[in-house]
């Protein structure tokens, strides 16, 4: 378990996080939010400030492998935690991930400004085996994501192509998709 | 954003303790109401305690079949329980009904249990609310309260107690275990949350140095068939207007034990007792449901914009309970 410790308000508080797979290190007051952290200290833009309160998912990322919205997570409370943002998901060599590629060949976005915390949400549902596979389970699941220009239908083609493709390319992942669906 | 002090706790008692110590203290679990809270300034807290790291994270069956949940489990992990899939489904309904994905990750059991109102005269603190600042009155009373009670509210507030996995809790029957300086307490879940009468601030029944150690379920029906019915304004991603929990067990075609409670109506959990009273030993048709609803329904007080509530409640009820009539037809659990 996590040391006990204290800290006063404008003291800063070291935090030591694996960021899209990265070592860092950052010095943040305790009320820092972890979004703010992640645009304006870790100059990691992509993550988007929608509505600061859990009501839109532009804010979404992962802790440990979970999707979380980051408006309402402080960054302290990640000490040790490993968090992953949307620079995050493509290969060392520029390879985009299956649900980022499936997003831009189905054109799942208008603007633009969800589409980061979408596929965060996607990639987090499409490897938890306890969300079941068809349409209705992905919009359910998705829900937390809005989208004010309304690119649901184009959304949810991109999920399911890029859930095909990753069965495709890992056959051990594809058995147990099976199975959930049965 | 207001500052405040940080402290991490690594045991109970040390949580505890730093809270006892505090004025104006508050832990943080999910952080899911208290941030959103403290970035309207409608908390205030001079030093929240983290407790995410605290070893209450088990669930698991204790002597005489009660399923306890530790404080800190997530409403994810807890719906996806294969136990509470399996012998409370109305929890795990309840709670995948509520939030989205992302918040229910993050959600912890025993910040569920000490969710606050979403009325929005209480998220602004340019308005008048008894709740958030006793003795400053309620704009709700005279202002738009489409979305408020229409049970269990007083002159001083009307405001919905808005969890949904609360709701389950009321129908399946628990207990809220409770560490604070001077040992443990167990309260009942039915009077864990207070109506709001004349001290609508006083949310829960809970010190500000006591902490959520588990909440305990009563035993499962068995076998039951169970429903939860939650309407809102879109489909997902919102709060009920109206909600109805059901658990039913079936003597052939008659009902034999019968459990509601509501949400999205009321200032806190709603369990209907009256209904339940009626249910029992009747046939389990429509007729049976309908009157279970009416009596269920009998002290609601719509205000103005409102009194929808009231046949759409209706609505719920008769649902919940059809449907969870056919969950134990079909021989659930
Ligand atoms: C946009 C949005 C939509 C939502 N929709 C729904 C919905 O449809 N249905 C629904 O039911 N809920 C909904 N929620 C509410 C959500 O379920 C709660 O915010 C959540 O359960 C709170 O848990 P937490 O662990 O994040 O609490 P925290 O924010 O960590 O804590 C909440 C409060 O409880 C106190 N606390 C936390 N743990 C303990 C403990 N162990 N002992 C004593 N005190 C404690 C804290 O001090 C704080 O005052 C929604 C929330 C948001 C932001
Ligand atoms: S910015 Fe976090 S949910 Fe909208
Ligand atoms: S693409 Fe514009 S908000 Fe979703």
């Amino acid at each position: 378990m996590k040391d006990y410790s204290e800290h006063s308000p404008d003291a800063t508080v070291p935090v030591h996080l694996t960021l899209n797979g990265e070592p860092v290190s950052v010095d943040v007051t305790p009320n820092a939010i972890l979004l703010d952290v992640l645009r304006e200290q870790l100059q990691l833009g992509g993550t988007k400030k929608g509505c600061d309160h859990g009501q839109c998912g532009a804010c979404t990322v992962h802790v440990d492998g979970i999707a979380m919205n980051s408006c309402l997570r402080l960054a302290v409370m990640c000490e040790g935690q490993e968090v992953t943002t949307i620079e995050g998901l493509a290969e060392a060599d520029g390879r985009l991930h299956p649900v980022q590629q499936a997003f831009l060949e189905r054109d799942a976005y208008q603007c633009g400004y969800c589409t980061p915390g979408q596929i965060m949400s996607a990639t987090a549902m499409l490897d938890d085996e306890r969300i079941a596979s068809d349409d209705a389970a992905v919009r359910e699941a998705m829900s937390g994501n809005i989208c004010r220009c309304g690119a649901y239908r184009n959304i949810l083609a991109a999920i399911q192509d890029a859930r095909q493709q990753m069965q495709g390319a890992d056959p051990a992942r594809s058995d147990l998709a099976s199975e959930v669906r049965s | 954003m207001r500052t405040f002090a940080y402290a991490r706790a690594d045991s109970v008692e040390r949580a505890v303790d730093a809270q006892h110590a505090q004025q104006a203290g508050a832990f943080v679990a999910g952080g899911t109401l208290l941030l959103d809270l403290v970035k309207l300034d409608v908390m205030r807290p001079q030093q929240v305690t983290d407790i995410s790291a605290l070893p209450m994270k088990e669930v698991a069956f204790v002597d005489d079949d009660r399923l306890r949940i530790g404080a800190l489990v997530t409403n994810t992990d807890l719906a996806h329980h294969p136990d509470v899939r399996q012998h409370y489904p109305l929890l795990s309904q309840a709670i995948l009904n509520g939030a989205s994905t992302q918040i229910r990750n993050m959600a912890s059991t025993g910040g569920n249990l000490m969710q606050r109102t979403r009325c929005p005269y209480f998220r602004d603190v340019a308005a008048a609310c008894n709740k958030r600042e006793p003795g400053s009155g309620c704009d709700a009373m005279q202002g738009i309260n489409r979305m408020h009670a229409v049970l269990g509210g007083s002159e001083h507030c009307i405001a919905v107690h808005p969890s949904d996995m609360c709701v389950a809790l009321a129908a399946i029957g628990a207990t809220v275990t409770l560490q604070g300086p001077d040992g443990t307490r167990d309260v009942d879940f039915g009077n864990f949350h207070r109506l709001p009468g004349e001290t609508p601030h006083q949310e829960q029944d809970i010190t500000d140095d006591e902490l959520i150690v588990a909440l305990t379920l009563a035993p499962p029906l068995a076998p039951q068939g169970a429903a939860y019915v939650k309407l809102r304004d879109r489909a997902s991603y919102e709060f009920a207007l109206a909600a109805a929990g059901a658990m039913i067990s079936l003597d052939g075609d008659m009902i034999g034990e019968a459990r509601l409670a509501l949400g999205g109506v009321a200032t806190k959990p709603w369990r209907c007792a009256e209904a339940e009273e009626i249910l029992r030993g009747q046939p389990a048709e429509t007729a049976t449901f309908e009157r279970a609803a009416e009596a269920a329904l009998a002290d609601a007080q719509p205000l103005e914009h409102n009194a929808f509530k009231v046949p759409l409640a209706r609505q719920a009820i008769v649902r919940a309970l059809r449907d969870a009539t056919r969950d134990a037809k079909e021989g659930h659990a």
